[in-house]
């Protein structure tokens, strides 16, 4: 990124106080300015921590999505709470990514940022986010600081970021908020909201709903001071972002969406599906990028009727969902990775003992503590392989936020039919970003009570397990007839425990026998693109919509290349075999770690592949290839694109070499 | 009924239980284990208050002890090592009909359990809690546990326990919210009876502390305490455990102790030369339930609730 593009303005030269911008005077206020029609636009706000960035964003984010535009945003959180402010690795803040068609993924560099101060960009430049062209909306305060070691590093910042390209608009921002709050460093984000809405053209009413909706639990006057710094902002961007030198005015239309749409993070959604499931329970102790699911609930389910307890640790927490669905009560647990490594042993006794169970996962960076705040899909082994011993379990992977309403709802009804705990792997992406899809439609059935307190025919143990599909029906205590105790020892139909050699076996095989029956009622993937080609790639989880970008793009440069998603990672869909060899080389795309091919002392036979790419190679027994980083951020369609060009080119290679 | 008129009969419950209506198959422990004893007074309870045994859960976790819902005909939950208490907590959240019985020993309740044994007595939810206390560990074959004496010989420490033992009635009485502490013998059946149906009619989590011998590993351990009745001091009170007049006759070291007495109830649970108090410590009756914020919203019609789905779903309508 240090090349320097033609584009790059006179604007971007290192300011001294003196040459701070003067308003333009010749800047209109009406809304009938001149204005660059775009198919989308990639916003970000970046700060220190607890300035409001993701506030603001997210309103933006909200905003345009009810003016019409797909919208996916990102944000981008620091480990710590309070990271010292102006420091470079704590940089906070948000990406909007918004256009006029639905947007599945984060998208590639920024096209315009606002900083409110410049260290904190520094992270965002290390981590490619930004290109030659990018404009940033500086504050420019720094500049006079009292401290000259500030004034040096702002400076000095100014000159780097115009080597590196990068239009850099030196705004008093704080200035202006002072004159609404008077001796206070706050406000500034509503403000950046206001000038975002100028420059992009929303709705100020829109707006000033959605500021009141954000803040309608502080009371009127917060809202109306936030109101007000709304309007100074959306003015302030039509004095200083308007006609000459620097013209910030943009149209991005609207596209036609059917039917009603909401808008809300992937937790949310989850949360929403919790309710709508008819679930009873919801056991969980805090981790993070999971625990919003659960802040959420726990306003939600005083109106709706449920309860979110809040366990004393991760394994009183699934402990206590496994005891209340054994009640026959509808139960969850919602957690993260580490969380995830506490549960194990419950989870084997809830496959054991065949207990209905959702857990909820929303994977961060491991191992260990890892990258708590970051995103990586890299639980699916240690999802699938939870528990000592022979433990199958239903595992699902939404692909985007409608699915992670839609799974819970799923994965109820599949606990319950299947009797079996079924893991849901959502991450640290879904969690956190906005994004509009159609508003469900809730139903009475799925809300069904799972519980029966009619009489159990005395005669009907209490795994009366059908031979042929594993399946069982459920006493559940209360039923007179259907006494009987649970154990996580090898038992018999009647759950007596036993160890000899049969019992453990047809035992073994009943549970296994449970998730072949339900991979019958699955349906092969659709496959993105043409049914066959040179190559596939295939995903799961939040990877789906960049995965799909790079491919359009692909083939729209003529290239070969198809994507499959998986939902279903345990039972995997069927039909895999059939679809990977009509491709001449298969590859999954994750964010787990791999071995780079042609790294050191890394051959075919030692190299350590991505986690989908094992369990493909496994079932399918075609040589699936995988490329996967873990850069704790998504992929970017053009670095996915850029990897399968690289595969593409070196199987051409091979297949030259070899004629 | 043909021509019998009401007024000429008694009211015939629906349903009689009996003490078989609770036996759930021969019990596997050691002949003279102690667990025994509080099995059959558990099924004498469960008779006497002729409580529908589909209607009882014993929960328990992993240990000689913790075989118990297998002998009982009723629902059971024989689970994990250390975590009886979270299990049974989740049974009862959503569930008031039912009655909880925790069967739990001291490695499982106090070392592998012991940070869900803090928080159940906070939570007090309303359920029996059982602590077989026979010092070892059985089921794993005599290793120490955290009640073991100091000095027992043990596989784990041949040449006798290092540490002291822990005080489970004191650690009960320091704990936040407890509401409910009782230590009763497993070889006194009269009055392990007493105090179990007591704690069984507290409202809120009752714990019971039952020194129980094993007949493998510590068999002997107890034995000054069988053989002189007045090592054992008999906590009385009009609102503490009643005392059976064969239990009155046999144990004449008795002590009148008011069980809303927290401060006596400490100092008694100091260790005392070797008197061991039995009987009721304390009781509060009014300490908060945690039942009363987890049945929230139980029985909200599905219509009502899928209305309130949809006012949720308005809030991000756009």
């Amino acid at each position: 990124m240090t090349q320097k593009p033609a584009t790059a303005e006179p604007a971007a030269k290192p300011a001294t106080g003196a040459a701070r911008r003067k308003p333009a005077s010749s800047s209109k206020k009406d809304s009938t300015r001149k204005r660059r029609r775009l198919d989308e636009h990639i916003v970000e706000i970046v700060s220190d921590s607890g300035e409001g960035a993701q506030k603001a964003g997210q309103t933006f984010g909200t905003v345009s999505a009810k003016m019409g535009n797909g919208v996916w945003t990102v944000e981008i959180i620091p480990a710590e709470i309070k990271p010292p402010a102006r420091s470079r690795a704590g940089a906070s803040g948000i990406r909007v990514r918004f256009g006029s068609r639905p947007m599945t993924n984060m998208g590639d560099e920024a096209d315009l940022v606002v900083a409110f101060n410049e260290q904190v960009l520094y992270g965002r430049i290390a981590q490619g986010a930004f290109k030659p062209g990018t404009v940033i909306l500086l504050e420019s305060k720094w500049a006079d600081d009292r401290q000259e070691e500030v004034q040096r590093q702002y400076a000095e910042a100014l000159e780097q970021f115009a080597e590196q390209g990068f239009r850099v608009v030196e705004l008093p921002m704080e200035a202006a908020c002072q004159e609404i709050l008077p001796g206070t460093r706050v406000g500034k984000n509503m403000f950046v909201l206001g000038m975002l809405t100028e420059i992009y053209d929303r709705d100020l009413q829109t707006a000033l709903d959605e500021v009141a909706f954000v803040f309608h639990k502080k009371g009127e006057k917060v809202v109306s001071v936030n109101q007000e710094l709304l309007r100074a902002g959306r003015e302030f961007a039509q004095e200083h972002l308007a006609g000459d030198p620097v013209d910030l005015a943009f149209d991005i239309p609207a596209y036609k969406i059917e039917g009603e749409t909401v808008v809300m993070n992937g937790n949310q959604a989850a949360g929403l599906g919790i309710l709508a499931s008819g679930m009873d329970v919801v056991a969980m102790y805090p981790i993070t990028p999971a625990t919003s699911v659960s802040h959420y609930l726990s306003g939600a389910f005083s109106r709706v009727g449920g309860l979110v307890h809040q366990a004393e640790d991760e394994i009183a927490a699934i402990g206590f969902a496994i005891g209340a669905s054994y009640a026959g009560k509808t139960a969850c647990t919602i957690t993260s990775g580490p969380g995830l490594a506490l549960k194990t042993e419950f989870l084997g006794l809830a496959v054991m003992a065949e207990i209905p169970l959702v857990v909820w996962v929303v994977q961060r960076g491991g191992p260990s503590t890892g990258l708590p705040t970051k995103v990586e899909q890299g639980d699916l082994m240690a999802a699938l392989h939870a528990s000592p011993g022979d433990a199958p379990k239903i595992i699902l992977a939404p692909s985007d936020h409608e699915e992670c309403f839609h799974f819970v709802i799923l994965a109820r009804r599949l606990a319950e039919a299947f009797r079996t705990p079924v893991m849901v792997l959502s991450d640290a992406n879904l969690a956190t970003g906005v994004a509009p899809f159609p508003r469900p439609k809730p139903r009475a059935d799925w809300m069904a009570p799972a519980i029966d307190q009619s009489p159990w025919e005395e005669a009907v143990e209490p795994y009366d397990w059908d031979p042929d599909t594993g399946l069982s029906p459920r006493p559940v205590p209360g039923q007179a007839g259907g006494e009987y105790t649970l154990t996580g020892l090898a038992h018999t139909q009647k759950s007596k425990v036993a160890y000899d050699p049969k019992v453990n076996q047809v035992g073994s095989e009943m549970r296994s026998r449970k998730l072949a029956t339900f991979q019958e009622t699955l349906k092969p993937p659709e496959i993105h693109g043409d049914p066959e080609g040179d190559l596939l790639v295939v995903g799961w989880g939040s990877t789906r919509g960049s995965i799909e970008e790079a491919v359009d793009r692909l083939r729209a440069d003529g290239q070969k290349v198809s994507s499959v998603h998986l939902r279903f990672l345990s039972p995997m869909e069927p039909g895999l075999q059939e679809i990977f060899e009509r491709f001449r080389r298969v590859m999954t795309v994750e964010i787990n770690y791999s071995d780079p091919p042609g790294a050191p002392h890394i051959t075919p036979e030692n190299r350590r592949r991505a986690q989908l790419a094992r369990l493909l190679r496994d079932q399918t027994l075609v040589d699936v290839d995988c490329w996967s980083i873990v850069p704790g951020q998504p992929l970017p369609p053009t670095q996915i694109a850029k990897a399968v060009t690289e595969r593409l080119e070196s199987l051409e290679q091979t297949e030259k070499g070899a004629a | 009924m043909n021509g019998l008129r009401t007024e000429w009969s008694l009211d015939v419950p629906e349903r009689y239980f009996t003490l078989e209506s609770y036996e759930g198959g021969v019990a596997r422990w050691c002949p003279g284990c102690g667990d025994h004893g509080v099995l059959t007074a558990v099924q004498r309870i469960c008779r006497d208050e002729q409580i529908p045994p589909e209607k009882v859960v014993a929960v328990s976790g992993i240990g000689c002890s913790s075989r118990f819902p297998h002998y009982m005909h009723t629902y059971g939950f024989h689970g994990l090592h250390g975590r009886a208490l979270p299990v049974a907590c989740g049974v009862k959240s959503r569930r008031p009909d039912l009655h909880v019985w925790v069967a739990t020993g001291d490695g499982d309740c106090c070392s592998i359990g012991a940070g869900h044994w803090i928080h159940a007595v906070r939570y007090n939810m309303d359920m029996t809690v059982m602590l077989f206390d026979n010092n070892i560990y059985g089921l794993t074959k005599m290793q120490t546990s955290p009640t073991s004496p100091q000095g027992l010989v043990t596989n784990t420490h041949p040449s006798g326990a290092w540490l002291p033992p822990m005080n489970v009635v004191q650690a009960m009485l320091g704990f936040t919210n407890v509401s409910f502490v009782a230590r009763t013998v497993d070889w006194n059946l009269g009055h392990l009876y007493q105090t179990l149906r007591t704690a069984y009619h507290h409202r809120g989590l009752s714990f019971v502390h039952i020194l129980q011998r094993c007949t493998a590993y510590t068999a002997d351990l107890f034995d000054r305490l069988r053989s002189d009745p007045t090592k054992l001091l008999v906590l009385t009170h009009e609102d503490g455990v009643p005392v059976d007049p064969a239990v009155e006759k046999v144990y004449t070291n008795q002590q009148e102790h008011d069980p809303a007495d927290l401060a006596t109830a400490r100092q008694l649970a100091e260790p005392q030369d070797d008197v061991v108090p039995i009987g009721l410590f304390y009781r509060n009756s009014d300490a908060p339930l945690y039942e009363t914020f987890t049945e929230h919203g139980l029985g909200m019609p599905v219509e009502e609730k899928l209305a309130a789905v949809e006012r949720e779903l308005d809030r991000f309508a756009v």
